[in-house]
């Protein structure tokens, strides 16, 4: 369904991705790995449309997306969550939500000022879908809570939360449970099972090789912005390169 | 006690007060002072729209101001255009002006954005200043007219100029009262607090700071016009950067990104500049201070202070934080 072909980023003389040829299980879950500065938040970059590549293309439904700004990327259904969450501390969580389902909707600027039948439908809309992914992400309780006062791992749901509102086919997760304990990372990996069942495909970025190897299906593995190697969580395992790059690549390369 | 503060009998409170005023004062000058103030909030709404909702600090506000006042003049004075035509089409070649450099000026961020738009202003200062065949130059422009009567209804007296520029300033904040709080607002929310964010979510950032920026110059154009026609005289300096900069005090004071901030700040100020006349420019050792403490302690200004205060307030009473905050938002 998506896949990358010969993909390549270079900030500079930095080639942070290069020639990464990858696809994504359709309904799955697939996962990132690699060392710190490997090309994983890049090849995401590039991939949901922030960036665009050097050279190589994405594919999506047999169409070259490549050259798509972002935000018509995540019109196609391609949703995202950052590194580090962006999310808007003063506001509530219903607040920060709410707004993701803004590119389903038509209302315009005379829609806004005249109050349309159109806006209020659509924000009605825009209210319910926020109330259905808070559910689904568990956070139906604190859909009144100010951003700032929740815990980190909360934070990660509403992030979740707002990818799912854009009624994605695939979400891209940045280190979804990047600075959170043990007990809630397998809460959060549950939470992405059930993205999963529900018939999104997903793509994760983590450094828990416990947690990945347990969750992922396909593993593609990046070290200096190459893929080293792909495969099951058992394949991967048992990999050489993949052993090398993580036990001392860098003082080898 | 809170019911009778409710936001709906406030406004309305307020609305009443501004309306008796003329009969309260009884006095021109008053009259003439609070006027103006109204005019300088419709730009300030215009700024704080662009810079508080969507986080792009325009330092080109004054020369859209400018250009909004030289509109009308120019349009009535030199091309003797009737006065309403030329009303409804200043703002119109202001928001014109407004989108073309706003097409250039957005594909700057942050500091670069702000001081693009001070060169923006800058130059829209100049052209009026240098052009003296179109504007009249240094020597400004005389004989602007007061708003033509609108069937039997004069608004040539203080007091009909005073209803008149009241009734445009209310219309405003309504239209920006429901942009706020629409889809549109939001949007514009979500680019303020994360362009990156708001791109994966789907939104054109290009289009909607665009839109943003280009309703930012259509209020100032509106002020400017109005402006023209209420002072009837006009010359280069109302598109200085000293313009622009007591507007943004106006908003950073009162509470940039919040719905009342544009009236509180310009209000305070305005009084304050009044009171303080007679310290003529070392009025800026208050300002400036005043100012600062605000920024430090208070970045959304005094409404945001009194904002948080009350939602704190609700808080310790045990109230829904739900409804606290919302009252916090929307004041
Ligand atoms: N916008 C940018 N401009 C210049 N260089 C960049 C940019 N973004 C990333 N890089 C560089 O590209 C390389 C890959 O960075 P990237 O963030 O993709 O790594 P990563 O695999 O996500 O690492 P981490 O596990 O630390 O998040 C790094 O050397 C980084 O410094
Ligand atoms: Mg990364």
């Amino acid at each position: 369904m998506l896949e990358t072909r010969k993909l390549t980023k270079q900030f500079g003389g930095l080639v942070a991705v290069k020639d990464v040829d990858f696809s994504l299980e359709h309904g799955k879950i697939n996962a990132i790995i690699g060392p710190n500065g490997a090309g994983k938040s890049t090849f995401f970059n590039v991939v949901s449309g922030l960036y665009r590549p050097t050279s190589g293309q994405v594919i999506y439904k047999g169409k070259d997306i490549s050259k798509l700004p972002a935000n018509k990327v995540a019109e196609l259904g391609i949703a995202r969550t950052f590194q580090t969450t962006h999310l808007f501390e003063m506001a509530t969580v219903f607040d920060n939500v709410v707004v993701g389902h803004r590119l389903r909707t038509q209302s315009n600027l005379l829609d806004s000022i005249f109050r349309t039948k159109r806006l209020k439908q659509e924000e009605e809309k825009c209210k319910e879908k926020a109330l259905e992914v808070l559910k689904f992400v568990g956070l139906s309780k604190s859909v009144d809570r100010m951003v700032t006062n929740i815990s980190q791992e909360e934070k990660k749901r509403v992030a979740f939360a707002l990818a799912l509102a854009t009624d994605p086919e695939i979400v891209f997760l940045d280190e979804p449970t990047a600075g959170i304990n043990p007990d809630e990372t397998a809460e959060l990996s549950q939470l992405m099972e059930k993205m999963a069942q529900q018939g999104i495909t997903i793509c994760l970025i983590e450094h828990k090789m416990q947690m990945i190897m347990k969750l992922a299906e396909k593993i593609m593995v990046l070290n200096y912005g190459e893929k080293i190697a792909e495969g099951t969580p058992d394949e991967i395992n048992h990999n050489e390169e993949v052993i090398k790059a993580y036990l001392g690549g860098s003082a080898s390369a | 006690m809170a019911a009778i503060f409710s936001k709906r009998n406030v406004v309305i409170g307020l609305i009443v007060l501004a309306a008796l005023f003329p009969y309260v004062a009884r006095n021109d000058y008053y009259l003439h002072v609070l006027t103006l103030a109204f005019i300088w909030m419709i730009a300030v709404y215009g700024l704080n729209l662009l810079a508080g909702f969507t986080g792009y600090l325009s330092l080109a506000h004054a020369g859209f101001f400018a250009i909004g006042a030289y509109a009308l003049g120019l349009l009535t004075v030199k091309a003797e255009m009737g006065f309403w035509p030329a009303f409804l089409l200043a703002p119109v070649i202001t928001t014109g002006i407004g989108f073309l450099v706003g097409i250039i000026a957005l594909r700057t961020k942050e500091h670069f954005f702000a001081i693009y738009t001070l060169c923006v202003g800058y130059i829209i200062y100049l052209v009026i200043d240098k052009w003296e065949g179109l504007t009249g130059g240094v020597r400004g422009l005389i004989g602007i007219p007061a708003p033509a009567d609108i069937g039997p209804i004069s608004l040539s007296t203080p007091i009909a100029q005073y209803y008149f520029v009241l009734t445009i300033l209310l219309l405003v904040i309504l239209v920006i009262y429901r942009i706020i709080h629409s889809l549109t607002g939001k949007t514009f929310i979500a680019i303020r607090n994360s362009e990156d964010l708001a791109l994966s979510l789907g939104i054109s950032t290009i289009k909607n700071k665009l839109l943003s920026f280009v309703l930012s110059t259509f209020f100032a154009g509106v002020a400017g016009a109005l402006y023209a026609s209420f002072i009837r005289f006009i010359g280069p300096d109302i598109g200085n950067l000293n313009i622009t900069f007591d507007l943004l005090v106006y908003m950073i004071v009162g509470g940039i990104g919040t719905l009342s901030g544009p009236i509180v700040g310009t209000l305070l100020i305005v009084w304050l500049s009044q009171n303080l006349q007679f310290l003529q420019d070392y009025r800026m050792l208050i300002f400036g201070p005043l100012l600062t403490l605000i920024v430090i302690f208070s970045p959304r200004g005094i409404v945001g202070f009194i904002a948080g205060w009350f939602t704190n307030w609700k808080l310790r009473r045990k109230v829904n934080i739900n409804q606290a905050q919302e009252q916090a938002e929307e004041v």
